[in-house]
């Protein structure tokens, strides 16, 4: 380990200091999340309560009927210690009308379908309060893909998106997320008894350390190898890496003018601001 | 001469040139009423920094009306700002300009224009060509931007040319977090000041910004150093700041004398070493 430790004051302090200075600059104050009773969303209502004032978030659990009811407690318990705004919506009738319809789909398609539903919900209530949508990926599940594009991949700002799953947990304990969320297991929670790391593989910290040295210290396979990495686990991970590369990209614009969006039309989102 | 320096750690919006404007001239008002003799501004200070495609948008020339108000102030206070030049022929440049009583005294092009990791400067900009000490009411200056102090030979040959205080414009953005007390661009920076004061027995004066921009940080921390090498003033992190430090003609004179480095560089060695390393390049 100790590569990936980080120093929590400066990054708390760099993390709010961001939510703060992008969510106010576009002229609103209010921030808004869904809150799973999970470690990545609980971290990122802590640091935007303590960025935009807990007044000022905005947390939904939307709880499908096979959600752990473990999970919309936990979040109760986050909501509660923070004192942020909360609301439980379900989204079991949307979502059952619709598979009602195609009751062939399987577990992927109901799962990505459950966390676009979400995405629509925490979307609309945006427009309600007037707030942004704040992302809750990390730089772990982004780089492995596991997340759904329009779905839990969807914010207008994410600020734990460039800190590994390693880091949301020591960040987690620096901020006094409760012990409850910060101890158990990862699960994208659509089944009873899912876990992320059971679906993945391996475990959270062991990609960590992997992805760590691949993408931030840019080490060849050689040289991750002669590291301690197992040439299986490497290929593995970089596969995903690679497979997952869509999700993280605008969709490609069939280029026919001289200036194209994103191509050679660049401009920074925070342009004017 | 003893003088006070004003570092406005500002926080510029982007693309806003009328923000910034106003932004400026009140830190520079705040600079006359403090007692100061000059003030320092970031790198891009009058524009932001990740520009892009804006950049033929927000740059002025010589002799728009905001540089008319600078030399204007420059009758009460030395102001050295950055902002994007553009030239007849429509080249535009990272520029930094240093006014005093009234004048530009000198136009410093950004030489190094970093286009590499999160850096696309040469993308968008065209690069500056010279590197010049010129005179002051506080003795002979250089100024450098940015990237062009981690080039050995930018501020090198500054110190040659005469300069015993380096001015640097930043828009520094803040990463490389890890387990270690300081932010990893923040922690190479202070090296890189405090080294190159101390190897050039020069004073240099940081100005780096703050905010953030597409989610960037800038982490601000600019600072006085002292020709010695020690840190007289710093500004605090990730946060606006404005720094007031005095500056003392003494530190400078007895540095000279306890170090002289400068005085024993020996230019013909150096000269004739790096013809020769050309005329071997071929």
């Amino acid at each position: 380990m100790g590569t990936l430790t980080v120093n929590t004051a400066l990054l708390r302090k760099i993390l709010v200091g961001f939510v703060h200075d992008e969510v106010t600059k576009v002229g609103v104050r209010k921030g808004v999340l869904g809150l799973s009773g999970g470690i990545d969303s609980a971290l990122v209502a802590y640091i935007a309560a303590e960025a935009l004032g807990p007044e000022n978030v905005y947390a939904y659990t939307m709880p499908y009927r096979t959600s752990n009811p473990e999970s919309e407690a936990h979040a109760k318990l986050v909501a509660d210690a923070l004192g942020i705004n909360y609301q439980v919506l379900e989204i079991t009738p949307m979502v059952d009308a619709y598979f009602a319809l195609v009751p062939e789909a399987d577990n992927m398609r109901r799962g990505n379908k459950m966390a676009r539903e979400r995405m629509t919900i925490l979307y609309d209530h945006s427009a309600a309060v007037g707030g942004l949508v704040l992302g809750t990926s990390n730089k772990t599940e982004l780089l492995l893909g596991y997340g759904t594009l329009h779905g839990d991949m969807a914010s207008a700002l994410n600020p734990i998106g460039d800190i590994y799953k390693s880091q949301v947990w020591e960040l987690s304990e620096a901020m006094g997320v409760p012990r409850e969320v910060i101890d158990k297991k990862p699960s994208a929670d659509l089944w009873a008894g899912q876990t992320d790391e059971q679906e993945l593989g391996f475990s959270y910290r062991d990609a960590d350390e992997l992805l760590y040295r691949m993408v931030d210290q840019r080490m060849n396979r050689d040289e991750l190898i002669a590291a301690g990495f197992a040439p299986e686990f490497i290929d593995n991970v970089h596969k995903k890496v690679q497979g997952s590369h869509f999700k993280r990209r605008l969709p490609v614009i069939a280029k026919v003018s001289n200036r194209t969006i994103d191509r050679d039309f660049r401009y920074a989102r925070d342009w004017g601001k | 001469m003893d003088f006070t320096v004003a570092l406005a750690q500002i926080k510029p919006k982007l693309g806003c040139l009328d923000d910034n404007m106003a932004l400026i001239e009140a830190a520079i008002e705040k600079g006359i009423s403090e007692g100061a003799h000059l003030v320092v501004f970031p790198e891009l200070a009058l524009t932001g920094y990740f520009l892009k495609d804006l950049v033929p948008d927000v740059a002025i020339g010589l002799d728009a009306p905001q540089i008319a108000r600078l030399k204007l102030l420059s009758q009460r206070i030395s102001i050295a700002i950055g902002l994007v030049e553009v030239t007849a022929d429509y080249r535009f440049f990272n520029t930094a300009l240093y006014l005093e009583g009234g004048e530009i005294l000198q136009v410093h092009r950004k030489v190094y224009l970093p286009t590499y990791g999160l850096f696309d400067e040469q993308r968008y900009l065209a690069r500056g060509e010279h590197f010049r000490a010129f005179d002051t009411r506080f003795g002979r200056v250089g100024m450098l931007i940015c990237e062009d102090m981690w080039h050995l030979s930018a501020p090198y040959i500054l110190a040659m040319d005469g300069a015993t205080t380096l001015i640097c414009l930043s828009s520094s953005p803040g990463r490389g977090i890890s387990g270690a007390e300081g932010l990893g661009s923040a922690d190479a920076w202070q090296k890189l000041t405090s080294t190159t004061a101390m190897f050039l027995n020069c004073r240099v004066l940081y100005c780096n910004r703050v905010g953030y921009e597409d989610g960037i940080n800038f982490w601000g921390g600019s600072e006085v150093i002292a020709p010695s090498g020690e840190v007289a003033a710093r500004g605090s992190l990730l946060e606006e700041d404005f720094v007031l430090a005095r500056v003392e003609e003494g530190a400078l004179r007895r540095e000279r004398i306890f170090s002289p480095m400068m005085r024993d560089e020996n230019l013909a060695i150096t000269v004739k070493e790096l013809k020769r390393i050309d005329r071997e390049r071929g």
